[in-house]
């Protein structure tokens, strides 16, 4: 039944209705915390208009009691309630949290995908497929994905709401998130984080197909152009997806696909933060002095990158 | 030349100049609010030049140590700013009326408005209204004469003020930061922000910040050791326990800022690797560093408006507080959880689920004692002869809407939830969720409720009534879209969006901000028709509400020793018993000269020399700065150096001024309720003679 | 008056000084209020230092900048510095509850505190200079950035307190040992001890801790 749920959602785009069990288990929490915390919040907002009226001055008839100040049976009841709903939420926080920890391996066999946010776009980059897009995802149904996660530049943060919740990504870290792929269709991502004057625009789509459309897709970029060092360094320019289409001289709703030349990139990309040198603003993607002929990727890395653990 | 007489200053920096040669929209608004700096510049001296006010200004006000003074300075530099804050949060809302796909607004203008508007809203208009506040309440509540360190207490509103100044400057010279009022690097490091505004903020974030670190010292010290005799911990009034809390968290949580603020200058002044990018640097010790002091932060702005509410829960149901051991047990949980949480603020940083469970958890905790809290007021209310002055309307609005600002908090404290709408207009909606209910409406029953005791007259309840309402509903038309909006996916601090099922309710939230700036104008309104009707208004005697502690003990204003002789205090609500007694206007059988310390301008002084430094500092204006700085440091010297001589008054003189109004007191037969609000409420106020039965036949 | 003989932590004037020692109360408590947060300025600067530690970015580390002996001849001018100052404040206290008692030794422990403050701040200096000379500035890496933010600020805090010293100096030769210059100096007393102990925090996490 969840499944033909998802199917009828499945081009809507956001966390209210999900297309992937990740993003629905995590609705569903959403909404039992808003009955269970009713327990506690429901008196009060029930209490108070009817308190209000009838002890307002100008009703005679009600009581007053002025000196009253405590009572042991309603402090029980007060000091209780709010317990006993936090004490049910807690241990709610600690199983779902440890349930939907996105640094959980969901499957054996999973798609892994290497992102790395750029000002103001994403690059997906599928090692074992030897592929790269900007700012699309492609993933097979029902298939559970793991996305390594770090930026060039500023602090990102990447969101699939239909799909599953946020993760930031940082440059010279790396970040993890997994999740499910649901049916077959079109949901949004995003960037969550403030990153500046093209933030809004950095968006992308996610695209679920079959497991054969996925080896197709994956097949026929095999032939696309190859994304090596220097087309890298002009995709790390600043600027939206439609400005960096026009800077590579591409029509604007062409997409972005490539065939990944460069097997090391992703770890070349983390390199840049631990070569020992300073880096220069012009030699930094996403700066306004940013120069693609100055920010050549580290050849090798002089220290591992530092990754960021899931204890 | 310029390079070293002006540092990085050209005329190309002047926003008029800039907006007369590109003269675009986002150029037009920015140069018209700036313009209003000049204008203002040159219009206020004048007009002080020209009535005369100037001296009694700089001699009643700026030089003052008078704590109710400092107070009021506060609150007027809380109400300029807001002017400005509300401007903006309502630009933003008409501009999200129009951006799907674009909008009035350029990204660059609008990324300077959540700017400004979130730094001037948290560290100029909230942190000055409650330390105002506080600075008016706590030593006539307490029956102290002022405040544990008046000088202090001075050079600290100065503090505020100079970074109040460096805020408004950026708006005529130079620009404001674009990321955010939390700062994050490396997008505030010298390499993604290079110019003035991440510098502007540094400053005035980080003079404000010290300036808060002081008060939270001097409340703290008044709160310990200048208790009236007889006033323990366990009978101070529930105004002055959020106070003390808050002392607490100002005295410890400040510094996690200022190290913020030092550490990411000295990353883009010196080039140091603290936030950057390269050669070790890390950002995540900056965010961790700013939630330190940003959560509890929060709690800073919320406590003492449950103070408040406490204090008009009861003195407007005319009854004792509900639950005084066990609020004052929740407010002391709320302080120390306050400090347990900070990390809710970034689950999404890739740390384990099990710190992330733990944080969650811990957040979930300050629930219990909040909630409780919200049951002690309604139990307050429960059984009260409930009038439906201002302040009480406020706590009306306060009780539900806060509530739902308490509910959205829990969703929020949920990491699994939170994956979703963490940077989403849910969470903006959260927030102004619990400040507007929570913190502004706390201060603003504050504001109605203490006013009479600073100035002497009372608010009109009518205009009074009606602002209180457009306030209330003009944050739910405004904010409840929003939590939709952040449902719906989207982001904070987006310029625009794509969906256009969003856009019915960024114009709905749009008429809500238009609501809010009605609401903003009638509290002027008010203020101002008051004061043109202050003979009326005026409540001389000391105690329009029939309230219940201490500083309705003291005429309307106070002197400036608050009190003739210091109260003994043997019961809780130390007025009320008094009142009961019989003894509230007694006679004094003796009275003693009374040492005060005289006016100064040390403060101004280091205000002034503060600013100096803070603007030289942001425009790399070398000698300037050095100016400024050996100037900051030259006045505390000067100022121990010179001879010291207190003021004293005689105890002659206070007798008379004393006797003057006890007796008045005495003679004046009170009004009743139905007076409450009329002219003949010449502050002496007492209860009904249905309540007088009642409460004889509790006893 | 039957005031009890400590009314505040640390030196009390005592129930001879009459109003003075009285006066101290108000005047102390605060200030340790203030030393609690500028204790939590240095935790954070601890704090981000540990966070440094294997942050050297390639370069230079505690092994190749650190010299103990210089770092113990700056431990041992504070350490004699608290004594000197302890001098200055024991002198106030037991002489100065009369009227007439002389100056002199309060100004000279004074004085000698300022010098051995300065003999501290000369060494640190010159160590900082050697660390420049080996390219150990702090643009060179997050743990270089901590390690001269961390030591600097407590340098920052020694200087303060050296000008603080002359300021009250100053004052005493102008207005005498009064009851504003004993609060003064009762103040810096706390101020003074206050950096020793940072220091000690400093010499064994940062310096002992960073040889180990």
């Amino acid at each position: 039944m969840f499944v033909s749920v998802f199917h009828l959602l499945a081009t809507a785009g956001n966390y209210l209705e999900p297309v992937g069990p990740i993003a629905g288990t995590e609705r569903a929490h959403l909404i039992k915390v808003i009955w269970v915390s009713m327990i506690a919040i429901g008196p009060a907002l029930l209490a108070t208009p009817l308190i209000l009226w009838r002890y307002r001055r100008s009703n005679a008839r009600a009581a007053y009691t002025p000196k009253w100040e405590g009572n042991r049976l309603l402090e029980i009841i007060m000091w209780g309630v709010p317990i006993a709903v936090v004490t049910w939420l807690s241990l709610h926080i600690w199983k779902s949290t440890h349930q939907l920890d996105p640094y959980r391996p969901l499957a054996e066999e999973a798609i892994t995908v290497q992102v790395v946010g750029l000002d103001w776009k994403w690059l997906f980059l599928y090692p074992d497929q030897g592929v790269a897009l900007v700012d699309e995802l492609i993933v097979p149904e029902g298939q559970a994905v793991h996305l390594i996660l770090t930026t060039d530049t500023v602090m990102q943060s990447l969101q699939i709401p239909a799909l599953a919740g946020q993760m930031y990504a940082m440059p010279g870290m790396t970040t993890h998130q997994w999740f499910f792929a649901g049916l077959p269709g079109e949901t949004r991502g995003f960037n969550a984080q403030f990153t500046g004057l093209g933030f809004s625009k950095q968006e992308f789509v996610v695209k679920t197909v079959t497991q054969a459309g996925f080896e197709e897709a994956m097949a026929s970029m095999q032939s696309a152009p190859p994304l090596d060092e220097a087309t890298y360094s002009k995709l790390a320019e600043r600027g939206t997806p439609t400005e960096t289409k026009l800077a590579l001289g591409i029509s604007t709703d062409a997409t972005l696909r490539f065939r990944l030349a460069e097997p090391q990139l992703f770890a070349r990309v983390l390199g840049r933060y631990h070569t020992g040198q300073p880096l220069a603003s012009e030699a930094q993607p996403g700066s306004a002095d940013y120069r693609a002929e100055a920010a050549a990727l580290p050849a090798a890395m002089n220290t591992m990158p530092m990754h960021h653990h899931h204890d | 030349m310029t390079d070293s007489l002006c540092g990085n200053l050209t005329w190309d920096s002047i926003m008029l100049v800039k907006a007369w040669k590109d003269p675009n929209v986002n150029n037009l608004i920015t140069a018209g609010a700036a313009a209003m700096i000049p204008v203002g510049a040159l219009m206020v001296p004048l007009l002080l030049l020209w009535t005369g006010w100037w001296r009694p200004l700089f001699r009643d006000w700026l030089a003052s140590v008078d704590h109710k003074k400092i107070g009021v300075l506060y609150i007027a530099l809380a109400v300029v700013m807001l002017f400005r804050g509300v401007v903006e949060g309502t630009l933003m809302r008409l501009h999200h009326a129009t951006a799907l796909h674009g909008g009035v607004l350029s990204p660059d203008h609008f990324n300077q408005l959540f700017t400004t508007h979130g730094t001037t809203m948290i560290f100029f208009v909230a942190m000055p209204l409650i330390t105002g506040l506080m600075n008016v309440v706590i030593p006539l509540q307490l029956g102290a004469r002022d405040v544990a360190y008046p000088r202090l207490n001075q050079i600290g509103f100065w503090l505020t003020a100079s970074g109040g100044f460096l805020i408004t400057i950026s708006l005529l010279i130079g620009q404001f930061a674009t990321g955010g009022w939390s700062a994050y690097p490396a997008y505030t490091g010298s390499i993604f922000s290079p110019g003035v505004g991440v510098d502007y903020w540094l400053l005035s974030v980080g003079l404000s910040g010290i300036g808060s670190t002081l008060s939270g010292v001097n409340f703290a010290v008044t709160l310990y050791k200048l208790r009236a005799p007889g006033m323990t911990f366990m009978r101070m009034p529930l105004f002055l326990w959020t106070s003390l809390c808050v002392s607490i968290l100002l005295v410890l949580i400040m510094p996690p800022l200022t190290v913020a603020c030092i550490t990411l200058g000295l990353d883009r002044y010196l080039g140091f690797h603290f936030y950057t990018n390269d050669l070790g640097g890390n950002l995540m010790n900056f965010i961790n560093l700013f939630w330190m002091f940003g959560h509890p932060e929060v709690y800073i702005l919320a406590l003492p408006a449950y103070g408040v509410m406490s204090e008009v829960a009861s003195t407007f149901s005319a009854k004792r507080l509900y639950g005084y051991p066990s609020i004052v047990v929740a407010t002391m949980c709320i302080a120390v959880l306050s400090f347990l949480v900070w990390l809710h603020h970034f689950f999404t940083m890739g740390q384990s689920a099990l710190v992330n469970a733990v944080f969650g958890i811990a957040t979930l905790i300050i629930a219990i004692p909040t909630g409780m809290k919200v049951y002690d007021w309604l139990a307050t209310l429960w059984r009260g002869r409930i009038r439906f002055t201002t302040p009480m309307i406020y706590l009306c609005g306060f009780l539900v809407l806060f509530v739902i600002g308490g509910l959205t908090g829990i969703i929020l404290a949920n990491p699994t939830i939170d994956f979703q709408v963490h940077n989403s207009l849910f969470l903006v909606a959260h927030f102004h969720n619990v400040i507007i209910p929570g913190v502004v409406f706390g201060m603003l029953a504050g504001l109605h409720y203490w006013f009479p005791k600073v100035f002497g007259f009372r608010l009109l309840e009518s205009w009074g009534r009606t602002t209180a309402w457009l306030w209330i509903v003009g944050f739910s038309v405004t904010f409840f879209p929003l939590y939709v909006a952040g449902l719906m996916g989207m982001r904070r601090r987006a310029v625009d969006y794509a969906d256009p099922a969003i856009q019915p309710y960024m114009i709905v939230a749009a008429i809500g901000s238009l609501i809010l700036c009605l609401a903003f104008l009638a509290l002027l309104g008010t203020i101002l028709r008051s004061i043109l009707l202050r003979k009326q208004l005026a409540v001389p005697l000391g105690d329009p509400w029939d309230a219940r502690t201490l500083e309705w003990a003291t005429p309307c204003p106070p002197p400036e020793y608050n009190f003739a002789v210091l109260p003994e205090v043997t019961a809780r609500d130390a007025f009320w018993e008094a009142k009961e007694n019989g003894t509230a206007y007694a006679p004094v059988e003796k009275y003693e000269d009374i040492h005060l310390p005289p006016p100064t301008y040390y403060g101004l002084w280091i205000g002034a020399f503060a600013s100096v430094l803070g603007f030289a500092v942001v425009w790399h204006i070398g000698w300037l700065s050095l100016l400024g700085l050996l100037g900051s440091i030259a006045v505390p010297i000067a100022y121990a150096l010179l001879p010291y001589r207190e003021i004293i008054l005689p105890a002659a003189e206070v007798q008379k001024q004393d006797e003057a109004w006890r007796c008045a007191a005495r003679e004046t037969d009170g009004v009743t309720r139905d007076e409450e609000a009329h002219a003949t409420n010449r502050g002496l106020a007492k209860p009904d003679e249905l309540e007088i039965e009642f409460a004889a036949a509790e006893r | 008056m039957n005031s009890p003989p400590k009314l505040h932590p640390g030196l009390n004037l005592g129930p001879a000084h009459g109003d003075d020692h009285e006066a101290a109360e108000n005047s102390i408590f605060g200030f340790w209020v203030f030393m609690m947060s500028d204790l939590v300025t240095f935790g954070m600067f601890f704090a981000l230092y540990a966070t440094a530690l294997h942050a050297t970015a390639g370069g230079p580390g505690p092994k190749d900048l650190f010299d103990l002996s210089s770092v113990a001849w700056q431990t041992g001018f504070l350490l004699v510095s608290s004594l000197t100052s302890g001098l200055a404040l024991l002198h106030v206290k037991t002489h100065h509850h009369r009227s007439g008692a002389a100056i002199g030794p309060m100004l000279f422990w004074l004085l000698a505190t300022v010098a051995l403050g300065g003999l501290f701040l000369w060494r640190e200096i010159g160590d900082f200079q050697a660390m420049a000379a080996q390219g150990a500035l702090p643009t060179r890496s997050n743990w270089l950035s901590s390690l001269w933010a961390l030591v600097g600020l407590h340098g920052l805090h020694v200087s303060i307190g050296m000008l603080w010293a002359l300021v009250i100096a100053l004052g005493v030769l102008l207005r005498g040992v009064d009851q504003r210059w004993k609060l003064t100096l009762l103040r810096w007393g706390v101020f003074w001890h206050f950096l020793d102990i940072v220091w000690i925090a400093i010499f064994s996490f940062v310096y002992l801790g960073g040889l180990r």
